[in-house]
């Protein structure tokens, strides 16, 4: 019998200007849970896909089980006993459980109906046997997101799933259902699975992987055995130099109230409230974070702050001043200044040129448009000169660069370089660093604290919680669109904004703010 | 290494024409003639006589007699000046995010209320035309800005809301033509002078062509688009809206408006062809029996000037060229019909701007394998 489930020879693919995966070798043994590790762009969901068959692989050899294989399509991969739950979930949200995972291979009757009886019974029996706790009748939207999680799981086991591969997998759940996620793999490992877990984050690899592979730019950096490996040692593969993770910062120094919300109210894109009667306040020269599972009203709540969405019920007072009617550009010129939270949807018009974009909020205005309407570019471009000095923006050419050419770290900077620029009262960030890597991220989080240091008031929106226990002040846990409760900085850990985020008052001295 | 030493010039012309936009249109209105060449070729008839004929649209020049009359190239102008404009009309709205295939119903409103000023208006020397040229602009304005205001307030896709008021225009303008005093199925009493565009110091220049007032309107017009659209905040918003609705919302530009105007300006072009056809080169108002088909050719005009105002006011100049040396072609034994074959050809070519694109990608990929760098 082969020691190795998987064995990858040489990958190389390209995509069109970046090789993806030069030449990787890449092993898991049967039986085991092996972490793959690597920043954003480093080629790990790609190495992922070619196993999986979503993309052919320019050069390099599979083999399963010691078998070389040519694996085209997911449908040859499932054949070879190999199953993948991606970061986004593909279910069918008014189907139930069993319905989700029989879709496809639906097992028939003698009379040619769709036998759902003895499928249930079947999902029923290999949920209990992994310790998956779903119930086969429940419907799709009404189970949490961690137990959508576990039916896709129960999708690939109930195709016979020998191999998984998880797709960053916790970055839809609340550090309990993390846990919980991980002991579910644990159990699946002793059962006999092989698993392969494809994340950046450290600490689920200590917890559950025996051994980790890291990728760098599309490169091999080595593979290490988790149990003789720091933290620290990992960090330092994954990115290519020495990290810190602590931001040093002085205590805040809270002023005034700034940016008061009252009772907020918003409908989201599905016609029901995604933001219910939501207050929150934050004082000029600190950080509030919001903390929270994505889907819980934070998007909406960005959209209502920034006027993209329209307030059903509730206020939203700058210095005292209602908003929440006002139109966008009254917003920006009260001095609010936002990063959303897709900044190419959003915080970038990417076909224009890095000096248009970084005047994209106030282009209407002296210096750089005059009365008569006409654009001054010489204004534009040192304006864009001066702030890409200031803010380390690399850029190919400079203020002409197209911002579609730019990298995404960069990107961001330049959006957050225009919003402090603005001079705004406040500041508000959502996601402020998702898809960028070390560099990038604690560069960004330096500025905010400086910003927060010059006084100014800094409300950040973060599905990361280590990015909002390390940069903010005062945190407010957010579920179901409420705020369920607000901690200091100096009270509040993993734990108890977990329990709040899943909706537990339980945040013990909680204080409704 | 031989290869290697003629790889680099191969790539190099390759670079040169996918390096712009402007580059790809050339390279295809080149593979365009190219094209109709063979197809001339192939007929068994000698491509010459389509050069000549050409030659002498463009210049004046009968190179087979040695003649040189200006009048062909007044008449050439005249030709290209409606698909100039119908072809800003449509770029205008393509730099704005939006697909106006209503140039054709907006040039028939801007014709038809050219044509109503025109008859009913005080005859005012120098000031009835320019009425009737408002008047057109006008309502081409309006006809293009309803179709902005409904898809900017109620999501109406502008593609339908323009083909369907394509038909009002047409059996709007014909109704209402032919409900003037003295007007027959086919056309109304005469215009006064008066209405006219008639310019007797361009028509002495080209030898009596039919050239007229027109063509500063339409060089005007090319330098209104050039302004608007790059140098001012009006531009920048509608730009803006057109690249990223989103985050020119977010960026506090209103959308909703800046669709509207988009369309309307979109409109203004079109109904300003319109009357520079109905005052320039007719004499009297028309019931219209069928489209012009300006308003359509200025799709595939503003597609190949890459719905830049230069670019379109050369592709409109091209355009026109090929469709005023049809008549010389047929004297020369070319079939006409090779004339609208290569504009066909040049607009499929363009079309495949796509194909040339997914060539660049290849060969970046093959850079990339050689090379093996990342970023």
């Amino acid at each position: 019998m082969p020691d190795n489930a998987i064995e990858m020879v040489g990958i190389t693919k390209i995509f069109p200007g970046v090789v993806a995966n030069d030449g990787v070798d890449f092993s898991v043994a049967v039986g085991e849970i092996h972490a793959l590790l690597g920043e954003n762009g480093a080629g790990k969901s790609t190495l992922m896909s070619i196993l999986f068959g979503l993309y052919d692989c320019d050069s390099g050899t599979i083999k399963v089980r010691g078998k070389e294989e040519r694996i085209r399509s997911p449908n040859d991969a499932t054949e070879l006993g190999i199953g993948m739950v991606h970061q986004h979930f593909k279910l069918v949200h008014n189907f139930t459980v069993t319905e989700n995972i029989v879709l496809g291979l639906e097992p028939r009757t003698g009379t040619g109906d769709v036998d759902l009886a003895s499928a249930e019974k079947r999902v029923a029996e290999l949920s209990e046997r992994y310790g998956l706790s779903v119930n086969p009748r429940d419907r799709i939207e009404s189970i949490t997101v961690g137990m959508q999680q576990r039916v896709e799981i129960l999708k690939i086991l109930y195709r016979n799933a020998e191999i998984l591969i998880f797709d960053e997998p916790t970055a839809v759940l609340t550090p309990q259902e993390i846990d919980e996620l991980l002991d579910i793999l644990k159990r699946l490992r002793d059962e006999g699975k092989t698993i392969v877990l494809i994340t950046h984050k450290l600490r689920e690899i200590k917890e559950a992987a025996s051994r980790c592979t890291v990728l760098r730019r599309g490169k091999l950096v080595g593979v290490v055995d988790v149990a003789l490996a720091s933290e620290e040692q990992l960090a330092e593969m994954m990115v290519g130099r020495s990290v810190s993770f602590r931001l040093d910062k002085a205590p805040a120094k809270p002023g005034e109230v700034v940016l008061r919300i009252e009772d907020l109210t918003v409908i989201g894109s599905k016609g029901v409230p995604a933001v219910r009667g939501l207050s929150l306040e934050v004082r000029a020269g600190e950080v509030v974070g919001v903390a929270g599972v994505d889907g819980n009203g934070q998007s909406e709540l960005v959209a209502a702050i920034a006027g993209l969405l329209p307030v059903k019920s509730g206020r939203i007072l700058l210095k005292g001043r209602d908003l929440a009617h006002a139109k966008i550009r009254e917003r920006i010129q009260a001095g609010i200044g936002l990063v959303p939270e897709d900044r190419h949807k959003h915080g970038l018009v990417l076909d224009f040129r890095l000096d248009e974009n970084l005047a994209l909020k106030d282009f209407m205005k002296e210096p750089f448009s005059n009365r008569w309407g006409f654009l001054d570019f010489a204004a534009i471009a040192k304006h864009a000169d001066e702030l890409i000095a200031q803010f380390d923006i690399r850029a190919g050419s400079g203020a002409a660069t197209k911002a579609s050419s730019m990298s995404g770290g960069n990107q961001q900077k330049a959006v957050i370089a225009r919003e402090i620029d603005l001079s705004p009262e406040l500041l508000v960030v959502a996601q402020p660093t998702r898809g960028l890597d070390v560099g990038a991220i604690e560069y960004i989080h330096r500025r905010i604290i400086d910003e927060r240091d010059k006084g100014r008031a800094v409300l950040v929106i973060s599905f990361e919680l280590d990015e909002i226990l390390n940069l903010c002040d005062r945190i407010a846990a957010i579920s179901k669109g409420e705020v369920v409760g607000v901690l200091e900085a100096s009270e509040a850990d993993e734990r108890r904004i977990g329990a709040m985020m899943a909706g537990m008052k339980g945040g013990s001295r909680a204080r409704q703010s | 290494m031989r290869a290697s030493r003629d790889a680099p010039l191969q790539d190099r012309i390759l670079d040169t024409f996918t390096s712009s936009d402007g580059l790809v249109s050339v390279a295809v209105v080149l593979l365009g003639f190219l094209m109709g060449t063979l197809l001339v070729a192939l007929v068994g008839r000698n491509p010459a006589g389509m050069y000549s004929a050409i030659v002498q649209v463009v210049s004046g020049w009968d190179l087979r007699r040695g003649i040189w009359n200006a009048r062909y190239i007044g008449e050439w102008l005249v030709m290209s000046i409606p698909l100039v404009l119908c072809g800003l009309s449509v770029a205008f709205a393509g730099r704005t995010g939006l697909f106006n295939i209503g140039a054709e119903g907006q040039y028939v409103v801007g014709l038809t209320a050219a044509q109503f000023v025109a008859l009913f208006a005080p005859h005012t020397a120098g000031l009835h035309w320019v009425l009737a040229i408002l008047a057109a602009v006008a309502a081409g304005a309006l006809w293009g800005g309803i179709v902005g205001a409904l898809k900017a307030r109620y999501s109406v896709s502008e593609v339908v809301a323009t083909i369907m008021m394509n038909y009002i225009a047409y059996f709007s303008s014909r109704v209402l033509t032919q409900l003037i005093p003295g007007a027959n199925t086919y056309r109304t009493p005469t215009f006064p002078d008066t209405a006219r565009l008639d310019s007797p110091f361009l028509q002495a220049l080209t030898n009596g062509s039919r050239l007229n007032y027109g063509l500063w309107l339409a060089v005007a017009s090319v330098l209104f688009f050039w302004v608007v659209i790059g140098k001012t905040r009006l531009g920048f918003s509608l730009r803006a809206t057109g690249l990223n609705k989103d985050a020119a919302r977010y960026g506090g530009i209103n959308v909703t408006a800046s669709v509207t105007t988009a369309m309307a300006i979109s409109g203004a072009f079109a109904g300003l062809a319109g009357a520079v056809v109905s005052l320039g080169s007719f004499s009297y108002g028309r019931v219209l029996g069928g489209l012009d088909g300006y308003g359509f050719d200025g799709i595939a005009v503003a597609l190949v000037g890459n719905s830049t105002a230069l670019g379109t006011a050369l592709a409109g100049l091209l355009f026109g060229m090929l469709k005023s040396a049809q008549p010389l072609m047929q004297s020369r034994q070319i079939p006409k019909e090779i004339a609208s074959i290569i504009m066909g050809l040049v607009v499929v070519f363009i079309s495949l701007r796509a194909g040339v694109r997914m060539l660049v990608e290849w060969r970046m990929k093959e850079l990339a394998r050689k090379g093996r760098t990342i970023e």
